[in-house]
């Protein structure tokens, strides 16, 4: 009996794309661990696709997993493609949550669209998909469940 | 693999002592106390013996003894029996808690709140001690109530109840102390402790879950919680849960013959732990105080990383511990105690409660801590914050 199933627990325990870059093309963070989630999300983009994404979580398991399980589906696509992921598609690739955790999964949206925003704007370029985003928007936000 | 429980805070396994006086109550001696044949009459008995052998481990006398269906109804009952008791009489409608308190003692307060009641939560000293003379002063003439509990379920801290027992009792106000966690782990004796009521349970102390008591100093009254029959000398219907009962006394009875050898030996498995977890892994932090805390309990904060995430990977391992991370609770809202004595929410997410018992061995504390090195070790690894950054 676990609190997680069996994807869920494969990602959090043998997390794929850990770590950090020397030189990355883009840096996202969202989340403080004042909240008890923070993910780091790091991209190289070659031809506006993203080649490699690493992260960084402090979380619990589901964070963790979810951000593992957010690289693994950015890697190989265009930055449309990974600009267009949302928190459900993370969370049904995982086989489903626990109610209460799906606030987690949402750093991994948020905290790709970050990455790809210093991307853009390290490189004076612009994306449909980053219209209206702020990456500093209240990182409380996510908190509000009860 | 091996299987270590460190969780005895939270609940502890029946003893086999205790487990062989229920049995026969399930089966065999089934009557139901309040009848008036034999069968009936000899539960009634062993319900009068477990009650003695109880009110022997708090030095109270058994007819201040009634049974309850856990420590939580215990606390629910002495507070809103209080309170209409007092409403009844004319008299205040001011109570004085904690923010250290269970959830139990917490949300009951909440709720009086709503019925015209008002409510004082205190606040506690970095290591988890109550100040006296925050009680002195939160006293007013419209005061009925003060509850404050005797050990924390979460940090082990032990308060003085006996200094504020007394505050209260100068004031004519009755005092209600939460001593579920306390009770089998430090000396109890109302008199010495001067309380009106006092809680208990007897899953945390090797008994059956679903039973608890409340202790009701002589002369004290408080409005019925459970209306029905005349079970509990009239104060608590329902019929008894007789093996539970005898259950409940059997481990008190255990409690108060092996309270020393208990006690040390929780001590020693919690220093060893302590020892061992403070040399050997960095950026860690104990919380509460070491001075005055229950014998086998240890918070401690594992920096950098989050305590669910820690949880699961330690119960993979077959180890099994809690947290006051906000991740780990339907609420989503980090300890309450650990907020209270002022530490930090990063830090608390990152904080597990680590209890020992009786069936603890050096060897279990060898296996923890060497899987912990481990898990820390690869959760800083994938935790973007470190020693280096910092926070």
């Amino acid at each position: 009996m676990a609190l997680y199933n069996e994807k869920v627990m494969d990602n959090f325990l043998n997390p794929k794309n850990v770590g950090e870059m020397e030189n990355p093309d883009g840096t996202g963070v969202y989340g403080s661990p004042v909240c008890g989630d923070m993910m780091q999300i790091q991209i190289k983009v070659e031809d506006d696709i993203i080649k490699d994404a690493k992260f960084k979580t402090f979380g619990c398991g589901s964070a963790i997993a979810s951000s593992s399980m957010a690289t693994s589906m950015i890697i190989g696509k265009s930055i449309d493609e990974a600009l267009e992921l949302t928190n459900k598609q993370i969370v049904d690739e995982l086989g489903g949550l626990p109610p209460v955790k799906i606030h987690c999964s949402v750093l991994a949206d948020h905290a790709i669209k970050s990455a790809i925003y210093d991307y853009a704007q390290k490189n004076g370029k612009t994306y449909k998909g980053l219209e209206g985003f702020d990456p500093d928007a209240d990182d409380d936000d996510h908190h509000d469940v009860e | 693999m091996r299987n270590v429980y460190l969780d005895y805070s939270a609940t502890t396994p029946v003893k086999d002592e205790v487990l062989q006086a229920m049995i026969p109550y399930f089966t065999e001696n089934f009557g139901n106390p309040s009848s008036l044949y034999s069968s009936g009459l000899n539960s009634k008995k062993a319900i009068d013996n477990a009650r003695k052998q109880l009110a022997e481990l708090i030095n109270a006398s058994p007819d201040e003894i009634v049974f309850t269906g856990s420590g939580t109804e215990a606390d629910n009952w002495v507070l809103q029996g209080v309170a209409d008791a007092m409403r009844k009489k004319g008299k205040g409608n001011h109570i004085i808690t904690t923010k250290i308190e269970h959830h139990a003692i917490l949300h009951t307060c909440e709720y009086l709140q709503t019925q015209g009641f008002e409510v004082t939560y205190l606040d506690v000293e970095p290591d988890g001690r109550i100040d006296p003379a925050k009680l002195e002063k939160a006293i007013t003439d419209k005061t009925i109530l003060v509850s404050i509990m005797l050990v924390n379920n979460e940090v082990g801290t032990i308060q003085d109840i006996r200094e504020l027992a007394g505050i209260a009792k100068r004031r004519k106000i009755l005092f209600h102390t939460d001593a579920v966690q306390a009770l089998g782990n430090v000396p109890i004796d109302v008199d010495v402790l001067g309380v009106d009521f006092l809680s208990m349970s007897a899953h945390k102390i090797y008994g059956p879950k679903g039973m608890g008591a409340l202790y009701i100093r002589k002369g004290n009254r408080l409005s019925n919680f459970i209306h029905g029959g005349a079970q509990e000398m009239g104060k608590r219907a329902g019929t008894e849960n007789l093996p539970g009962i005898v259950g409940f006394g059997k481990a008190a009875e255990i409690a108060k013959r092996d309270f020393d050898k208990h006690v040390k030996h929780s001590q020693e498995m919690r220093d060893y732990l302590l020892s061992r977890i403070t040399e050997e892994i960095p950026d860690v932090e104990i919380n509460g105080t070491m001075k005055y805390r229950h014998p086998g309990n240890l918070n401690v904060t594992f920096d950098f990383i989050e305590g669910e995430s820690l949880l699961i990977l330690l119960d993979m391992k077959g180890i099994s511990i809690s947290t006051g991370s906000a991740c780990s609770s339907k609420s989503l809202k980090p300890s309450h105690v650990l907020d209270a004595m002022g530490v930090p929410w990063e830090k608390i997410h990152g904080t597990v409660r680590m209890t020992v018992g009786d069936f603890t061995t050096r060897e279990d504390v060898d296996y923890v801590v060497n899987e912990l090195k481990n898990i820390v070790i690869k959760l800083r690894e994938i935790s973007p914050i470190n020693h280096e950054k910092g926070w």
